[in-house]
């Protein structure tokens, strides 16, 4: 299918990075080659790459250009992503917790009610979801992921909140997601994970990785409360299901 | 071991070095600190690598104590009164407090943040690589948020070694220069020249995270809600209110607004010590012309030994603060004789 690949854009941003955008919107297969071309330089380095930035549509890539110029740089981008993405072996498969409703979750009464069902309708659908991380930004583990069915689908909050809870598992456009820290937030919020996607003196500090797949399921109130103090002494609490 | 103690100091103020790469991936911000010649300055004085730790202070004032021992520093970037003990000392020179003396800093002139070096560094546990403040990713050593009163910075007692002074090369009054993009499809060629061709100020309520910028309203040509992608240092997005913000060390790491430029690496830290108030404006340059400044940028700080003097006199340290053009108004604005800006 290799024929079928467009080229992807290459936009200088600055001096010390250059964005490699596949698509403007946010896109499924744009996004598996974002992640494919994260992949190929983390397996074939490009000597004066310092660090790459995987989003939905591109990849920001680093660079210092006292190593490498920007032509040399692009030329290699350039032929990396035309090469046609490999399947993706053995992605990670996580399965995390969550406690929807209620305190932890405050928008789902009313993101059923605007969607015409009930909250375990939409509780049953979003645990039915097999999704991807699709980048991790904006703020420390804040792990955006792709796949949420096309029922859950609601434009952000024409008023964003200041501040969300840690934790927190929302829905937003097309996409639904797991922020760590507590902060401002336009989504609507559908639960509590006691899983920290980012936890310092832990090992690993960061949980997820952009590509990882992702479950949710659902648990009570007292297991959150459990899971929350064993997850601040350093427990995963997501479970590795796969590989 | 000697410690210096912060007796007092003002809001956005937190130690900060060279930042902390390779975490992006993850959402954790660089940081570090924002004018890096000048924390260069600072360090290469004492006898520091280059990004070492230091006191990145902001705009208000500060006083710091030297505890248990001597303690040398040195001071850089923007301009302020500072003196030890009621004795004037003057910037980008090195300094050492006896045991019980205290430096006392005014306010920031014709800057934003000064740095303070402390030879031998700052003792602290670094994460991913770094001591750097970030209050929000809880990073940050030896405190994980601004400093404040009280604080105490453990570092080496002072060698003793002969006070240096550094010169440095006058800081252009020219415009900031940036490369268009990598959103600059997403506005018309009206708002380009408006953007390239107004006159700029940074708004007060700026801070690490992001400059936000006061002149005209920047129209995009679509939506102003693009896809989230990744942010550098001195990407400048436009917000739907058109009012651009350039993304400073602490910005999150990806952005849903379209970014019509960047600046570029070698005028980041010029950007930063703009005053609130003070009218700027932006040249578009190539990228062949910013690759060449960064490189000259680069071989400035690795040559900053070079520049090092010896301290003969205070009248010498004196002329040089005068002759800076860094200083400006602001040395000017500042009586010799008392050392004080005048009311």
């Amino acid at each position: 299918m290799a024929a079928s690949l467009s080229p992807p854009r290459l936009l200088p941003s600055g001096d010390s990075a250059v964005t490699v955008e596949f698509s403007r919107n946010i896109d499924d297969t744009a996004n598996q080659r974002v992640l494919a071309l994260d992949r190929a330089l983390a397996r074939e380095p490009i000597d004066g790459v310092t660090e790459t930035v995987p989003t939905y549509r591109s990849l920001l890539v680093h660079y210092n250009p006292l190593r490498i110029g920007f032509d040399a740089l692009s030329e290699q981008l350039s032929a990396l992503a035309g090469e046609p993405a490999p399947a993706i072996a053995n992605a990670r498969r996580w399965r995390i917790p969550v406690a929807y409703g209620g305190e932890h979750g405050i928008d789902l009464e009313d993101v059923a009610k605007t969607l015409d069902t009930t909250p375990d309708d939409i509780v049953a659908r979003h645990v039915a979801g097999d999704y991807r991380v699709a980048m991790i930004g904006f703020t420390p583990g804040w792990s955006y992921l792709s796949g949420l069915e096309k029922f859950l689908h609601m434009p952000r909050r024409q008023n964003p909140r200041l501040l969300t809870p840690a934790g927190t598992v929302s829905v937003g456009g097309v996409q639904t997601g797991v922020q760590c820290l507590a902060g401002p937030s336009g989504w609507h919020l559908l639960g509590r994970t006691a899983v920290r996607t980012y936890q310092l003196h832990r090992d690993p500090i960061f949980l997820l990785e952009p590509g990882d797949r992702v479950t949710f399921a659902r648990i009570d109130y007292k297991t959150f409360a459990e899971q929350d103090r064993a997850a601040e002494a350093g427990e995963l609490v997501a479970e590795l299901i796969a590989p | 071991m000697s410690k210096l103690v912060i007796s007092s100091i003002g809001p956005a103020s937190s130690v900060q070095d060279g930042g902390r790469l390779g975490s992006q991936r993850y959402g954790l911000t660089p940081g570090g600190a924002v004018d890096r010649l000048a924390l260069a300055a600072a360090n290469v004085l004492v006898g520091n690598a280059p990004f070492a730790a230091a006191v990145e202070i902001g705009p208000l004032g500060a006083r710091l104590t030297a505890h248990q021992g001597a303690v040398r520093v040195a001071l850089a970037g923007a301009l302020r009164t500072a003196d030890i003990a009621g004795r004037p000392v003057a910037f980008d020179s090195s300094m050492t407090l006896a045991d019980g003396e205290s430096l006392t800093l005014g306010f920031a002139r014709g800057g934003s943040f000064s740095y303070l070096a402390i030879e031998g560094g700052i003792r602290g546990e670094p994460m991913f690589g770094s001591l750097s403040v970030n209050a929000r990713a809880g990073l940050g050593s030896p405190y994980p948020r601004p400093l404040r009163d009280g604080d105490e910075l453990q570092t080496i007692a002072a060698s003793g070694a002969a006070e240096r002074r550094i010169e440095l090369p006058e800081v252009a009054d020219a415009p900031i220069r940036i490369m268009l993009g990598p959103q600059d499809d997403e506005f018309g060629e009206e708002a380009k020249a408006l953007f390239l061709d107004s006159e700029w100020k940074i708004s007060a309520t700026s801070d690490r995270m992001g400059y936000r910028l006061e002149g005209p309203v920047i129209k995009h040509l679509y939506d102003h809600n693009i896809v989230s992608d990744g942010t550098v240092n001195g990407s400048i997005q436009v917000p739907g209110n058109g009012v651009p913000i350039v993304l400073m060390p602490d910005r999150g790491t990806s952005g849903g607004y379209p970014k019509i430029a960047t600046v570029i690496s070698a005028d980041l830290g010029r950007l930063a010590q703009i005053p609130a108030g003070r009218s700027f404006r932006f040249k578009a340059v190539s990228i062949a012309e910013a690759h060449k400044e960064l490189r000259d940028f680069v071989k400035l700080i690795d040559a900053l030994p070079a520049r090092l003097r010896d301290v003969e006199n205070f009248d010498l340290n004196l002329e040089t603060l005068q002759d800076a053009n860094v200083a400006g108004s602001a040395v000017n604005a500042i009586d010799a004789k008392t050392w004080h800006v005048p009311d």
